[in-house]
């Protein structure tokens, strides 16, 4: 007992150091272990993060030394094929186009709920109507690719029908064979699961807003919309674009229900409403069941490609998070 | 001043005291808020719409027959049969996932808020964090299987999605720890420290337990996550219409995967079952969740 | 332009709670009127009540009238936005807005109301910051981000912001109690300065504050934590600081409490 209270107040001077932080543990061996354990687990977070990075390389080396093809601009994914030929240009087309377009769908509306909730709902009602739209993230994705499959794209389907009727003239709703396991469809899929994302930090961003900067605005004679024009809109842009980019980040690697819903043809095509089209991560779930051992590197090596893309979007998120808090 | 008035539509004029508010003011003020309402009910429309089907066709099939049965020598063509094996591998998978995900990461968390804090590494994990929880689920399935069954040879079992899964769950339990251990009062931890007690008592005996309702909250949600995935089971757990109880050997089922094969599957009858096994999946996801916020209403950390 | 406002009757709530009981009296235009009593006695909220801002906090709502020259601030149909156009305010931290420059800060009440021509605006701009005593400190750097001025002059642009649009009424919330005192000076000067065209009205924690600018001053108090604040006495500064009616007032400017 004694020694302990020894500790406690070395510990307690060190504190009093003026040194930043807690105090430092001084050779009691259950201090030392701790610290040890808690530190141990922060490295081989980092250890596994490094690992991903070299396994995907190492497995994926193989395939690719094997490729016929260039595998950065080949269109053909038959890594099972003798010789294997395949390359990412038409799943990263896919991949990047239908995050874009979720992205685009999914950025006014999510921005739109959040200032709902924040500045329009009923004061008492806004944390269960949040709560309602963060609902629309507990939902896996398994879920909204079978809904995708055996009842959505029936009426994207309508949706297309009607948009390439009218809309046609446009190139991205002209095109044949239109249907509803198009590309379009899993756009808005992926809109729909990204909304809350977008949507809950947007939140977060405006409750962030200085009351004062509000009531500048009002005290000016400004109706509620230009208050969020004036005070709100220019405070929370950077934490937006972040925002979005979080989402976009979540949309590029979404697998399950984009799987499901399309209905893969070969070849990059920007009729997004043709049926068809495919993704990178789309394709690894489809195509691993068959693939031969050149397939599977075919497939590790697509998704380092993904794992690069979506690292350098969501690092720049949060870089713009970062440069933000800074400013502030 | 008379110079401005024409210019200025708004303008106190003659008799009235107050200005009106120009018609264009109120009709943009009256347009946003429309269209704001418009947002919330377009985010409501696919919610009410997923949750009506799955709840409406998946009650169809969802009966003790589903609960108890798996599919073993049955074809997919067959009326009956169930997701028990599923569910089995699920219940499993999911608490392998945080055996291995809750210590490291509120240990990780622990680290950061106790120890690390100003210091390079902790900025860099807490950077590493804030990426990983952007990894896509394939991409995590991807490295199990580049690095457990590659290169060490390990064949498809409910502990290599376990793996994955934990990978995706780390971050979410480190953040969701880190929040709460920041919560915990400084002179909480000083009163410990006065009393003499170790650095080490202090965190596991006085922090953590003033913690614990918040973390505990935050596990319950990043189980409710991981447990949807299904990418990286897919490359992972291969598949069995039998029950296998064991994860650490030989193909296992799970919600997800089942829910998969299920859906993709011509027979309407594997389709009942998809819709069946999406509702077990909701509901079982939904508890968790309101475990979590009724937890965390209960009993909120004292913070001042 | 300055108006007179009327009140009678008027009471103030957060919710359920009371903050002001049954206030009335006249504020004259042209002249400049400063509220004045111990922490919590309701003179911040009241002149919140006078340009419509104490219901923006949630739960909040006000009983009464307010007569701004005949027209009821509270009757039925009145759009508070309007309201606010006329009764410009200054908040005790000077807050201009972060994003904007300057000149921007100054014209963004004259854009919300419709004025485009970039003649005109540079000319209200210029004169608001000349009014507001402004313009020589900032004219060279009319573009840079407000935020970058010292306290003093970022409340001067705020009184430069809310004069911009010619309001009838300027209320001041403790409008220096932030700034140090070579600030508080020059805002003082810049009062006794506005009121030859507007309707001031401005609350203070200072007496001698008080004593300075105003011409009549009016006392505030509560009866106890809890209870709502009332208006004590309103009169000519003068005789509120020399010669008060009640005696609440005279313990209160003597120093004997608050």
């Amino acid at each position: 007992m004694t020694s302990e209270i020894d500790i406690g107040s070395r510990a307690g001077f060190a504190r009093d150091d003026g040194v930043a932080g807690p105090p430092r543990s001084t050779g009691r061996l259950g201090d030392r272990l701790f610290a040890l354990a808690a530190q141990g687990s922060g490295v081989l977070l980092l250890a596994v993060m490094v690992a991903i990075g070299v396994f995907l390389i190492w497995k994926a080396v193989p395939a690719l030394q094997a490729n016929e093809a260039d595998f950065l601009t080949e269109q053909e994914w038959n890594p099972n094929a003798n010789p294997p030929v395949f390359g990412i240009a038409q799943l990263a087309f896919g991949t990047v186009m239908s995050s874009f377009l979720a992205l685009v769908m999914a950025t006014p509306v999510a921005i739109g709920i959040a200032l709902f909730i924040s500045f329009y709902a009923p004061r008492r009602l806004a944390a269960g109507l949040g709560y309602l739209v963060d609902l629309l993230a507990a939902v896996p994705s398994i879920v909204y690719g079978l809904w995708g499959l055996h009842y959505f794209n029936t009426t994207m389907d309508d949706v297309g029908r009607f948009l390439n009727a009218y809309f046609g003239w446009i190139p991205l709703f002209g095109g044949d064979s239109v249907g509803g396991r198009s590309l379009l469809t899993a756009s808005v899929i992926l809109a729909i699961m990204i909304l809350p994302i977008i949507s809950s930090i947007t939140r977060e961003v405006f409750l962030q807003v200085p009351g004062s900067h509000v009531e500048a605005a009002l005290a000016l004679g400004a109706t509620r919309w230009e208050v969020i024009k004036l005070a709100v809109l220019p405070f929370g842009r950077s934490g937006m674009i972040s925002a979005a980019m979080l989402g976009l980040g979540r949309a590029l690697g979404e697998t399950i229900a984009v799987a499901m819903v399309l209905s893969t043809a070969s070849g990059i095509s920007i009729h997004i409403l043709a049926d068809g089209g495919n993704t990178i991560a789309a394709n690894i779930a489809n195509s691993f069941a068959e693939a031969t051992e050149t397939g599977r590197g075919a497939l590790i090596a697509s998704g380092l490609v993904l794992f690069v893309i979506t690292l350098i979007v969501n690092m720049t998120a949060r870089l713009i998070v970062a440069r933000r808090k800074e400013f502030a | 001043m008379s110079v401005m008035t024409g210019e200025r539509g708004e303008a106190p004029t003659g008799g009235g005291t107050l200005p009106e508010i120009s018609f264009r003011r109120r009709a943009a003020d009256k347009v946003v808020q429309a269209l704001v309402y418009a947002a919330f009910v377009l985010a409501i429309v696919p919610l009410v719409s997923v949750l009506w089907m799955v709840i409406g066709r998946g009650l169809e099939r969802l009966d003790p027959t589903f609960l108890t049965h798996s599919m073993n020598g049955l074809s997919s063509g067959d009326e009956g049969g169930g997701a028990n094996h599923a569910i089995v591998g699920t219940l499993e998978q999911v608490g392998l996932t945080s055996a291995m995900a809750v210590p490291l990461g509120v240990l990780t968390a622990v680290y950061l808020v106790e120890y690390g804090r100003g210091r390079r590494l902790a900025k860099v994990i807490t950077f590493v964090v804030d990426v990983m929880t952007g990894i896509p689920s394939i991409v995590a399935g991807l490295f199990v299987l580049a690095f457990w069954l590659l290169a060490l040879g390990f064949d498809y079992s409910g502990f290599a999605g376990s793996l994955a899964l934990a990978i995706l769950m780390l971050p979410t339990v480190v953040r969701a720890t880190e929040e709460m251990l920041l919560l915990v009062p400084g002179d909480l931890r000083e009163a410990a420290y006065a009393l003499g007690v170790p650095r080490w008592r202090t965190v596991c005996f006085v922090v953590l337990p003033t913690a614990l309702p918040g973390i505990v909250t935050g596990v319950m949600l990043a189980v409710a996550r991981v447990m949807g995935e299904t990418a990286p089971l897919l490359l992972l757990i291969f598949i069995t219409d039998a029950i296998n109880a064991n994860p650490f050997s030989g193909p296992q089922g799970s919600l997800p995967t089942f829910i998969w094969y299920q859906a993709g599957d011509p027979n309407p009858q594997a389709v009942e079952r998809a819709w069946a096994a999406a509702l077990t999946l909701i509901l079982i996801i939904m508890l968790l969740n309101l475990g979590a916020r009724l937890l965390s209403r209960l009993r909120k950390p004292v913070s001042r | 332009m300055a108006k007179r406002i009327e009140v009678s009757g008027l009471n103030a709530y957060y919710g359920r709670v009371r903050a002001i009981e049954d206030i009335s009296m006249t504020i004259e235009p042209r002249s400049v009127t400063a509220f004045i009593g111990p922490s919590g006695c309701g003179k911040s909220t009241f002149l919140r009540t006078l340009n419509r801002m104490h219901e923006v906090i949630p739960g909040a709502r006000v009983e009464g009238k307010v007569l701004l020259d005949d027209e009821d601030l509270y009757g039925p149909g009145v759009d508070p936005v309007a309201v606010r156009r006329v009764v410009g305010m200054v908040f005790q931290r000077p807050n201009p807005f972060p994003t904007m420059s300057i000149y921007d800060n100054v014209a963004a009440g004259l854009k919300l109301n419709g004025v485009r021509r970039k003649s005109l605006l540079d000319e209200i701009v210029e004169r608001s910051l000349r009014g507001a005593n402004l313009w020589d400190e900032v004219k060279d750097r009319l573009h840079r981000p407000g935020a970058g001025l010292s306290g003093g002059q970022q409340q001067r642009l705020c009184i430069a912001r809310a004069i911009a649009v010619e309001p009838q009424v300027l209320l001041m919330d403790e409008p220096c109690s932030a700034l140090d005192p070579i600030s508080t000076l020059a805002i003082e000067d810049l009062i006794a300065e506005l009121k030859s065209r507007y309707t001031i009205v401005i609350v203070t924690h200072n007496m001698q504050q008080a004593a300075r600018v105003s011409d009549r001053t009016a006392f505030f108090n509560i009866a106890g934590t809890g209870e709502p604040g009332r208006l004590i006495e309103i009169d000519d500064t003068g005789k509120i600081f020399t010669n008060p009616s009640q005696k609440a007032t005279e313990d209160y400017i003597t120093g004997r409490f608050g």
